[in-house]
């Protein structure tokens, strides 16, 4: 492998390694908000993503993400309300059968509403074949927003979480609830607020990553078990270290695309997945509770 | 201030409070004493709507708060410091106190709250020092200042605490106690659970003895230090060992 290829590679594993980090980030937001695992946070990807293709048939392309952004928001937010907010103190096996529950119920709406056809929005700037040429690696323009954008919305939740009070709040409910409680937050509302974050940023990542990856009623399956993956690596609730795990599992498939075939690409992430739940459960990133010490 | 009457709570099939009633006079000291598994933690939970009452009343400022969500019990000016500190272990110590006057910012009076951090600093300089720490590393007496001062910050018109000395060296102790004290001559309400019941009694105005979800004595805090029963039972064994005030 010369040189060259070996970094359009990790450009490629880059690429979906930031998507990973992000459907990670959402499962990691509700996690620390409830101690739950929202298996239909790829739902909100896949959803975000199929409302941004339909509105840019009648908004310019800012303005559909934006609103299939806010419209996944309000999806998360019902859902909370409908779903979870009246249960009192629910078992982790009730939590799991519902939100497996309800991953079902948004994938086969999805596929009522928009068919099995695959979708995908326009390149923001250029088309497939545009590249920028970086040093020997040749990138497509659209990585590059991929990548930005998703740092952008990392930095803003690292501010939200550390600088506002609502963020501080929600900080409060997931370090010691009734503790959050006797300081008269309303821990259900930020488990709501959570939903909500969790649902934005699944859409806005399915958003600009569908002119790569393509979007499908069930394309959120594949991706919340790669989220998932990621979450674990990284140290469930630890947004953090759940970056740099999705860059690494990202660049290992990427990698695995030269070594195997290519229909084995999804394999690497389960055997990661059991690997990690079976030697190492707190994640490669050391103890994590110690780093949820110092990160949000 | 606070008035409850045949109050009675528990756990699911467990029953623990017994037609509990008392009251809190405003300006007092008031302590609970109690044996370990009286029911004096499940009390104060069930006073602040931590935990659902089965039967009976509770009334705060003379409006009854029994199903009201223990967000609007603090909105109202009734404050836990919980047992076992309870502090938000990855935030700062800043931090907590800030969130501490959560309800202050509904209230519309934020303007306040640099001022009550202030005032809280002043009342413990530990904490001053260590503002940037998180409130995990702290000690456990430095958490338990922390705990107090967080409730404080809401600006409770009665704050209560669940055995503030618990696990705590007498000299912290004695610190504690004194800014209770300190409190109740500031005009503060306090009602304290304590199984430390010499020191409690040392400070309070009146007292109530809980055994098993009853209250079986109540009365004027010297007259209880100087009952046969409550030495025999709450004083007596390890006298010499109970911290001096
Ligand atoms: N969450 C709970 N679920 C079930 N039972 C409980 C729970 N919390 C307390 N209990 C039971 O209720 C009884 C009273 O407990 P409580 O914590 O109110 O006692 P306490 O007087 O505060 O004791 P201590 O001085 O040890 O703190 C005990 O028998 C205890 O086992
Ligand atoms: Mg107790």
């Amino acid at each position: 492998m010369n040189i060259d290829l070996f970094f359009q590679y990790i450009v490629a594993g880059l690429t979906y390694g930031t998507i990973y980090a992000v459907v990670a980030i959402g499962f990691n937001i509700i996690y620390n908000a409830t101690g739950i695992i929202n298996f239909a946070q790829g739902e909100f990807v896949m959803l975000g993503g199929m409302t941004a293709v339909t509105l840019h048939q009648i908004l310019p392309l800012p303005l559909a993400i934006l609103a299939a952004v806010i419209i996944t928001m309000a999806v998360g937010a019902l859902i909370e309300i409908l779903f979870i907010r009246w249960l009192d103190r629910p078992s982790v096996l009730r939590m799991v059968i519902i939100t497996i529950g309800i991953s079902i119920l948004i994938r086969e709406a999805s596929l009522h509403i928009w068919g099995e056809g695959v979708r995908a929005l326009p390149y923001f700037t250029g088309s497939s074949e545009t590249s920028i040429r970086l040093g020997g690696v040749f990138v497509s323009p659209q990585v590059l927003w991929v990548v930005g954008i998703s740092a952008v919305m990392v930095i803003l939740l690292n501010v939200f979480f550390t600088y506002t009070l609502p963020g501080r709040q929600m900080r409060a409910c997931s370090a010691n609830r009734d503790a959050a409680r006797l300081c008269g937050i309303n821990a259900k509302n930020m488990v709501t607020l959570s939903f909500v974050l969790s649902a934005g940023i699944g859409a806005l990542g399915g958003s600009i990553v569908s002119p790569i990856t393509y979007v499908q009623y069930d394309s959120g399956t594949q991706l919340a078990i790669k989220g998932f993956t990621v979450a674990i690596l990284g140290g469930l609730g630890n947004s953090a270290a759940a970056v740099g795990a999705g860059m690494i599992l990202g660049v290992l498939e990427s990698f695995s695309i030269a070594v195997l075939p290519a229909a084995y690409k999804d394999v690497i992430s389960i055997a990661i997945l059991l690997l990690i739940l079976f030697v190492r459960p707190s994640g490669i990133f050391g103890s994590s509770e110690a780093a949820r010490l110092s990160e949000f | 201030m606070l008035r409850i009457k045949n109050l009675e709570a528990g756990y699911a099939t467990l029953k623990v409070l017994r037609k509990v009633t008392m009251h809190v006079n405003p300006g007092e000291i008031v302590t609970i004493i109690g044996a370990n598994g009286a029911g004096k933690t499940t009390l104060l939970k069930t006073v602040c709507g931590l935990l659902r009452s089965r039967d009976g009343e509770i009334l705060f400022d003379r409006q009854d708060i029994r199903r009201l969500s223990t967000e609007e019990i603090v909105f109202r000016g009734c404050s836990l410091v919980p047992e076992g500190r309870q502090v938000f272990a990855p935030l700062s110590v800043r931090e907590n106190l800030v969130l501490g006057a959560n309800v202050q910012y509904r209230r519309g009076k934020q303007a306040e709250v640099k001022n009550d951090l202030n005032r809280m600093f002043g009342l413990f300089p530990r904490l001053k020092e260590r503002e940037k720490q998180l409130a995990g590393t702290l000690s456990g007496g430095e958490q338990q200042m922390l705990a107090i001062a967080r409730a404080l910050m809401a600006r409770p018109k009665l704050v209560m605490m669940d055995e503030p000395s618990m696990g705590l060296a007498p000299l912290i102790v004695r610190d504690i106690f004194g800014i209770i004290t300190r409190l109740r001559d500031e005009g503060n309400t306090v009602l304290l659970v304590e199984q430390n019941a010499k020191a409690a009694l040392g400070i309070a105005d009146r007292a109530y003895v809980l055994e098993t979800g009853r209250i079986i004595l109540q009365g004027q805090a010297e007259d209880l230090l100087s009952n046969r029963d409550v030495q025999r039972a709450y004083l007596g064994r390890d006298l010499d060992s109970e911290t001096d005030i």
